[in-house]
């Protein structure tokens, strides 16, 4: 790809605003269509597009497959984290009205904030770690084979 | 819409109320905790601590709802039948017991069992799919909602896709095998989905126990028939029902020891719960038995698995394939249960649940040390092991005399119950047939002994007693076998308050209470 | 056969459009599924399969003349239900909505799998697979003796 100028400019300059629309589809998501699933997505796209315009060392260098894993297993444990401290307090899992028991509907925003987040965090990982599982396993046939 | 006048009034939890999920959750977060940490060492206890917490929370609901009561569970706050609803009671705490019994008994082997067929970079996210996969089959169990079955039953399944493919470290045939049970698994599971929706269809609701109301004003009705059939035959998928079985053998016999250990002895058995929570509980037992599905679909495959299955399995020449083929015969014991509509059948399908499960993780597990020590299954290869392992090899004698059904072991408890129960519905000649397929079991158990102790040693196998971390867990299974063949008080009675619950039918789900507690807008 | 018949019948067709697309969409995914030798193509059938399912879900969830589940709101951003308007059930799109992840899990498992085959088999065919797989099954026959059911 060293020859495509064209792509890696603009791919430099879109994987920044593709992050930010899938920060804003996640934080936005309490009031319009979005939220954790499609912003997780859209932030691994922004990965993905680099990744496969400069190659998978380059990604790796943002992104090691280990943080990959890790980001995973952290939105899970966010998600399920939140369930917890409702149960601490008393609360059914996953009832946001623990966090606000005077006022459950700002319990439920925040609830739901967080599980977006871990959801959007896992989602984020796994786009990624499939992108990395299938472009990292070594070419059977060179670039000029097809 | 609920508002805060009702949250005030909300009463704290104690920590024992949330046993139904606490049941799920703690092997699910065993999972992710594992790869987060990412030690490798730490995988393991781990996954084991996870399994132990769950097996205690099985316990404490099995002890509370042997009464015949139930526990309810409302998620997050919302009441059923809007919210997803937990719901325990004795027919779910005994498959919930059993899934977590069997998923702490199979650890220690699991772990000298993977230390020998995978690769150590994999280790963390075999056990976090193990994991996952035993909180799926925990959730089919433990959820009152219909949606919610689905959703686990695709985590079991999909984690379970994952771990037999890990058998292509030993065998390529492995990836195939795994790639057929996915696709199988897969239709299984959208012709689950398909019945789920036309029972919402016809009732507008996903609550078991709502469904349950709605369906028994409705009388003859065709979208509540064609539900009936797309879950069963989804359904049929996952539990292997004969001619749907196909993806069982390949997937027993080229998955990892441990992995074969786990899915023979809980997979199924929480799918053949999900048939019968269905059959009994969701539709009314009238509205199948007017319909003669019990009699003239249910009875013929189970009859036909029984020997179609059980003759395969004698002609077999690989140990672990003989087993899978064996499984698939003793499906048809529990079918046949399910087909008799009677308390005794049903009780004689939920202790076969229970010993079967048993019998076969005791047998599986002897298999995987026999493959540990002499590297293959097949019956030429540990021809003679039984001198050179003379544990492993009488753990195969207990569970394969548990599998015929010989007195004083687990299998002669259920046998004995469905015999029993053909007797009441004055079918002495299928009393005969059980016996007689029983007589195949013979054989095939027959030839595994002949192999273990009469043949002469097979050359090129190591000549040692399986470790302590796998003839441990064996021997606890193999024991069990022989205890809940002598002491029936805990199998049977539990069963018996499962199978009454389940042919109460709709009262046996009792009325969807309508307090609401918390929500929001 | 009478006219009153004939716009009954039309009437049948018709107003079970959307279960008609479903069953033709459905039959497609599963015919692909079984027919089609080529891994890859398997996976395309059993997401058309379960495409058919979702849309046979949505389908059930619209209402004539329903629209989206959205309550209106006054000045201060209140919610203001209106009993007037009639809204469409949003409850099967969020079903098919974790259906739909579920779907994607599968067919990336799926997709892993027919790497992992193609680096072991060489070939994502299933006819050159099972011939390879029947070839190993006579060798074991042929060393350990015969099973029935052998194979993949």
């Amino acid at each position: 790809m060293r020859h495509h100028l064209i792509l890696r400019v603009i791919t430099k300059i879109l994987v920044g605003p593709i992050i930010l629309y899938g920060l804003y589809v996640q934080f936005h998501g309490d009031f319009s269509p979005g939220g954790g699933f499609q912003a997780g997505v859209i932030i691994a796209v922004a990965f993905t597009l680099y990744g496969i315009v400069f190659g998978l060392r380059a990604v790796y260098a943002v992104l090691p497959p280990w943080v990959v894993h890790r980001l995973m297993a952290l939105g899970l444990l966010i998600y399920a984290g939140v369930g917890i401290l409702n149960m601490l307090s008393g609360y059914e899992f996953l009832n946001y009205g623990a966090f606000a028991p005077n006022h459950p509907s700002h319990g439920q925003h925040l609830g739901i904030l967080w599980v977006e987040t871990g959801v959007g965090i896992t989602v984020t990982g796994v786009m990624i770690a499939v992108f990395y599982a299938f472009a990292g396993r070594p070419p059977r046939m060179g670039d000029d084979d097809w | 819409m609920a508002g805060g006048t009702e949250a005030v009034a909300h009463q704290a939890l104690e920590m024992t109320d949330h046993l139904p999920v606490l049941q799920v959750l703690i092997p699910f977060i065993a999972a992710p905790l594992a790869v987060f940490l990412g030690v490798r060492s730490l995988a393991w206890p781990i996954a084991c601590a996870g399994a132990i917490a769950s097996l205690v929370c099985s316990v404490v609901l099995m002890l509370a709802t042997l009464d015949g009561s139930f526990i309810s569970y409302h998620l997050g706050g919302w009441a059923p039948p809007y919210g997803i609803e937990y719901r325990v009671d004795a027919a779910n705490a005994f498959v919930l017991l059993l899934i977590s019994a069997t998923a702490v008994v199979v650890m220690p082997f699991t772990k000298a069992s993977v230390d020998a067929e995978i690769p150590k970079k994999d280790h963390t996210l075999f056990y976090a799919c193990f994991m996952l996969c035993i909180t799926g089959l925990l959730g089919v169990v433990v959820t009152g909602d219909a949606f919610n079955v689905f959703v686990f039953l695709e985590i079991s399944s999909l984690s379970a896709y994952v771990l037999v493919s890990q058998g292509s470290h030993r065998d390529r045939r492995a990836l195939t095998v795994a790639y057929d049970y996915l696709l199988m698994g897969t239709i299984g599971a959208t012709f689950f989905v398909i019945g789920i929706g036309f029972l919402y269809m016809a009732t507008g609701t996903l609550n078991m126990a709502d469904i349950a109301d709605r369906i028994a004003g409705q009388g003859d009705n065709r979208t509540i028939q064609a539900a009936f059939a797309f879950i069963l035959v989804g359904m049929g998928l996952k539990v292997a029902i004969y001619p749907l079985h196909l993806w069982l053998p390949g997937a027993y016999n080229y998955a990892p020891s441990a992995v074969t250990v786990l899915l023979a002895a809980t997979a199924t058995k929480a799918a053949i719960y999900v048939v019968l929570r269905f059959t009994f509980s969701v539709f009314q037992p009238e509205f199948t038995f007017d319909t003669n599905v019990l009699y003239w679909i249910i009875i013929p495959f189970a009859l036909l698995a029984m020997f179609a299955a059980s003759l395969i399995a004698v002609f077999q020449t690989n140990f672990k394939r003989m087993l899978a083929y064996s499984s698939i015969a003793q499906i048809g014991y529990m079918l046949l249960g399910i087909g008799f509509f009677n308390l005794s059948g049903l009780t004689a399908t939920m202790v076969h649940l229970f010993n079967h499960s048993i019998t076969k993780a005791a047998l599986f597990m002897a298999v995987g040390a026999l493959v540990l020590r002499s590297g293959s299954t097949f019956y030429d290869r540990i021809r003679g092991m039984g001198k050179s392992m003379p544990l492993t090899s009488a753990v195969v004698v207990i569970g394969g005399l548990s599998l015929i059904g010989i007195p004083g072991t687990a299998g002669f408890v259920s046998k004995w119950m469905l015999v029993q129960a053909a007797f009441e519905l004055g079918w002495w000649w299928m009393a005969l047939l059980i016996v007689a397929s029983s007589l195949l079991a013979v054989i095939y158990v027959w030839r595994v002994l002949e192999v273990l102790y009469l043949g002469d040693t097979a050359e090129g196998a190591q000549h040692k007693e399986a470790p302590m971390m796998m003839a441990g867990p064996m021997w606890v299974a193999a024991l069990a076998c022989i205890w809940f063949g002598f002491d029936t008080s805990l199998t049977l009675e539990a069963s018996r308050v499962a199978a009454n619950g389940l042919l109460s039918g709709n009262a046996g789900m009792a009325p969807v209470p309508t307090t609401a507690a918390g929500g929001g807008h | 056969m009478t006219t009153g018949d004939n716009e009954l019948m039309i009437e049948f067709l018709l107003g079970h459009i959307n279960y008609w697309l479903f069953v033709v969409l459905m039959m497609t995914g599963l015919y692909i599924v079984i027919v089609r030798g080529n891994y890859v193509k398997k996976i395309v059938g059993l997401n058309i399969f379960q495409t058919a399912v979702f849309m046979f879900y949505i389908s059930i969830g619209k209402i004539t003349g329903g629209t989206a589940p959205i309550f209106p709101t006054d000045s201060q951003g209140r919610i203001r239900p209106d009993p007037d308007i009639v809204y469409s059930n949003p409850l099967p799109h969020v079903l098919i909505l974790t259906a739909i992840v579920v779907g994607i899990a599968t067919t990336a498992l799926g997709l892993a799998l027919i790497v992992r085959i193609r680096e072991e088999y060489n070939t994502i065919e299933e006819d050159d697979v099972l011939e390879i797989e029947t070839k190993l099954a006579e060798q074991e026959n042929r060393i350990h003796g015969f099973g029935p059911g052998g194979g993949a």
